[in-house]
């Protein structure tokens, strides 16, 4: 990013006016300081944050802003924002807020420009000019900051998800199921088949009971993930089971004529492991039927 | 290069070595419907585990392999297709049809023994 700096000191006049300008905010830091906290605790921003938070972080961002006034540089303003939204974002704070503090911090110190430069009409324009493009630069910085570092969290949580979601577990000797839970894009269709794929392989598994009980919408698109997934599997030599269509799903699926006719159905997982048991040659019968049966 | 076909018992295993060109393809498709009528083979196993590729035309000619396999009196099964190559062939589109397919060379003859065995043409 090109710092502010150069564009600012270029032009000498506004540059001395900029100084004059930073010297006022630093001589009045604490009457404005306590002004803009007073404005954000009355339009009731920030009200996850006692009001001894607030103050400190106040007192941090104004120091802060201050300085990029006064350097034109946005970097130490970035970080410190970066910081700020890692803190700020656990205890559900909103976007609107932190851009509302902002420009409640622009909106106090313009007020007290206007009030110290009322008299010379003329002064009081250079100082504005020199003022809100770096006002501006220092709100777009941080709401950015903050915009960015939300992204990054919704992103981490995304993964964690996906990777908690597509567990394949083998329940016999050559018999995996793949419970789904959660909605299925193509990218996640896609991780699924390759571990679904990869576990047929290391289990050396014959059978593979895929349910999806936990998605809550199936259409076009996913369902042909599905066939996808389940015509890969027939290639490494498994079969695969799907099981857990509700009564919407499989509403839907006949409606828009998803063909699924490659794919071997049953109601709910029960029923899918037993089907799986009688692929494989296995007999499952309760221990004490068998002994009944042995004694008569 | 060619590839080798081996005879096992009632069934035949072609093991391919390496990366093949179309008329690699074509050869062995050949060879294996010729020699399931001279050694009177009830199966053939083809293990495409080296291959990393599969294109539209392997895929063609490994399901005219198998339709003429079975002309012949015999069955087909593909085995060892690694999973990226499963992922890859589905996302094209190429899905071996109606072809039978194993985990490896030893599920491959599993299935064919049990296939043969239900058909019920007498064993030797």
């Amino acid at each position: 990013m090109k710092p502010a700096g150069t564009e600012l000191g270029s032009m000498e006049p506004t540059a001395g006016v900029l100084s004059e300008l930073v010297s006022h905010l630093r001589r009045n830091r604490t009457q404005l300081r306590e002004e803009w906290v007073r404005r954000i605790t009355e339009s009731r921003l920030l009200i996850a944050m006692t009001k001894e938070e607030i103050f400190a972080e106040a007192t941090s961002v104004f120091d802060n802003y201050v300085e990029v006034l006064e350097t034109g540089s946005v970097e130490a303003l970035q970080a410190y924002a970066r910081n700020l939204s890692e803190r700020i974002i656990p205890r559900g704070v909103d976007t609107p807020e932190v851009l509302g503090i902002v420009l409640l911090l622009r909106d106090v110190l313009a007020r007290s420009l206007f009030e110290k430069y009322q008299a010379d009409f003329s002064l009081l324009n250079r100082v504005l000019d020199a003022y809100e493009p770096a006002a501006n630069r220092i709100a777009t910085t941080v709401a950015v900051g903050f915009v960015q570092e939300r992204e990054r969290v919704i992103r981490q949580q995304q993964e964690a998800i996906r990777e908690l979601s597509t567990p394949v577990l083998q329940v016999r000797e050559r018999l995996l199921i793949l419970p789904i839970i959660g909605v299925v894009d193509s990218e996640r269709a896609r991780q699924l088949t390759e571990q679904l794929l990869r576990g047929v392989r290391s289990n050396r598994a014959k059978v593979v009971v895929m349910d999806i009980t936990g998605v809550p919408s199936v259409d076009a698109t996913v369902a042909n993930h599905l066939v996808q997934t389940v015509e890969a599997s027939r290639l490494l030599g498994a079969t695969v089971i799907v099981t857990g269509l509700s009564p919407e799903i499989a509403q839907t699926l006949v409606t828009i004529g998803v063909d699924l006719t490659k794919m071997n159905t049953v109601g709910d997982l029960q029923g899918g492991i037993e089907e799986a048991e009688r692929v494989l040659g296995y007999k499952v019968s309760s221990v004490r039927e068998a002994t009944v049966s042995d004694e008569s | 290069m060619l590839v080798p076909i081996l005879k096992q018992g009632d069934f035949l295993i072609a093991s391919i070595q390496s990366s093949l060109t179309d008329a690699d393809l074509l050869q062995l498709r050949d060879d294996l419907v010729e020699q399931v009528g001279r050694y009177r083979s009830r199966g053939v196993i083809v293990d495409v585990t080296v291959l990393d590729v599969m294109d539209s035309f392997a895929v063609r000619t490994l399901s005219t392999l198998a339709q003429m396999v079975t002309l012949r009196g015999a069955e087909t099964v593909i085995v060892g297709i690694q999973p990226e190559v499963a992922f890859a062939m589905v996302q094209l589109g190429l899905t071996l049809g109606a072809v039978a397919t194993a985990l490896d060379l030893e599920e491959g003859l599993a299935y064919l023994r049990q296939r043969t065995k239900r058909s019920g043409r007498g064993g030797r």
